[in-house]
């Protein structure tokens, strides 16, 4: 006797059901198993899984196996299987899902730490810098650049400037790490004429909350930042990425 | 970026702004002239560039449109001739591996297995310098480099648009190769 390919005892499907109701366009019954999720998608192999697996076991109703595979933190929720699927299978929707149900201790530390930094300040830097920090950075390597690059006494780099046109916010990567680097974009701005402005608050612009499948800090997150620039009156939240 | 876009829409919140890559406005402030960007540096040097296609920018939000004027901009400051593209590309391009969550995740070796593909993208190319234009696509390209021994430079978009204008300070230049460390100092 050989082993059957699929061990169907433990079927539950109380996953399924919740993505049925949660992803109502999720289309999980129209994937016709064709292969071009896991084709092109760089996490095949990960694990023993692929997104066609995922799906199918999604749809038999493995919950264990669903539930317990590290595979949903190796996927980049880059969502090139959702582009490709000829069905419009909602297949990264399913893997946030998964991720959800992990108990939030046991979600991967690093995700879930930089989520819980960004929850400290109202700035939702995921390297937990404070208001203070922040503007401390800015001004100090303003005025460094003023004092010593010829040409540039007239460099901006305005914080909490009411009115601004453009909100830019700031990976926490720059002031914290390597803030040099927020110079050149300075500069561009200042050729290109731009109004703009950063804000104390919601000035962060990475989202680990969002990846760690937090739905309450990620909500927070979210109107921490649009709120900041409301509050300025700015008409653009620009991206610096 | 696209947290911010999905999450405004997913927890139904009222805002009251527009939402903008400065990749977009890189591209706007070329055409209208008020960044004056040329690629003569480029002329002689022949230094070649491709240039990664942020997930969550291009499939994710804004798709080919904001590929194109990605490649504009590139095009503009390393001179049309001197950019290669990599294949697949825009919609189509490959994660990094670097999104998600995955450079905190701690799941580095499996990380590295994903960004295989990436890095052979990026080499196949046989460019020398892959400009990222996202945080996390810049670590994880340039810990592939490291990773694999690609010998390879990961820099990012501003660095190059301030290198072309001739406006790039002594130490604004921590991603570039010895062959452009100094130029136009």
């Amino acid at each position: 006797m050989t082993e059957p390919a699929l061990d169907l005892k433990n079927q539950k499907a109380e996953f399924r059901k919740k993505v049925e109701e949660l992803l109502p366009n999720g289309n999980l019954n129209l994937c016709f198993t064709c292969g071009t999720c896991a084709g092109g998608c760089p996490a095949t192999g990960l694990e023993n899984m692929d997104p066609r697996k995922f799906v199918r076991m999604v749809a038999l109703g493995l919950d264990d196996e669903v539930l317990s595979t590290p595979w949903v933190w190796m996927c980049s929720m880059c969502m090139r299987c959702n582009y490709a699927c000829p069905m419009n299978v909602d297949i990264a929707g399913m893997v946030g899902l998964a991720r959800q149900a992990w108990p939030r201790d046991q979600r991967p530390k690093g995700i879930v730490n930089s989520c819980d930094m960004a929850l400290k300040h109202d700035t939702c830097s995921a390297m937990g810098a404070s208001e203070e920090d922040f503007q401390f950075v800015v001004e100090d390597v303003l005025e460094e650049v003023r004092e010593t690059q010829p040409g540039w006494e007239d460099l901006q780099a305005p914080v909490n400037k009411e009115g601004a046109y453009y909100y830019l916010n700031q990976n926490s990567r720059e002031p914290v790490t390597e803030p040099d680097e927020m110079v050149p974009l300075w500069k561009i701005l200042h050729l290109a004429g731009a109004d703009w402005t950063y804000g104390t608050k919601g000035w962060g612009a990475e989202n680990y909350c969002m990846f760690a499948q937090d739905l309450e800090a990620w909500e927070h997150i979210v109107r921490v930042k649009a709120k900041a620039v409301e509050d300025l009156g700015c008409k653009v939240w620009l991206n610096t990425e | 970026m696209y947290a911010v876009r999905a999450g405004l829409k997913k927890f139904n919140i009222p805002y009251n702004f527009e939402i903008k890559s400065i990749i977009q406005l890189y591209a706007q402030w070329i055409r209208e002239g008020k960044l004056k960007v040329n690629s003569d540096w480029n002329k002689d040097l022949k230094v070649k560039f491709t240039v990664q296609d942020p997930c969550q920018l291009v499939r994710k939000s804004f798709g080919d449109p904001v590929a194109d004027e990605l490649r504009f901009v590139v095009k503009a400051v390393v001179g049309e001739e001197n950019f290669i593209d990599m294949t697949p590309n825009k919609s189509n391009n490959y994660c990094c591996g670097g999104g998600g969550g995955y450079l905190q995740s701690g799941y580095t070796e499996a990380r590295h297995h994903y960004g295989q593909i990436k890095f052979n993208q990026i080499k196949n190319t046989g460019a020398t310098y892959c400009i990222a234009p996202c945080h996390n696509c810049h670590s994880q390209i340039h810990d592939l480099n490291d990773h694999f021994d690609g010998g390879y430079y990961t820099v990012h978009l501003w660095t190059l648009i301030c290198l072309s204008l001739g406006i790039l300070g002594e130490n604004e230049r921590a991603y570039l190769g010895p062959d452009l460390a100094e130029l136009g100092l």
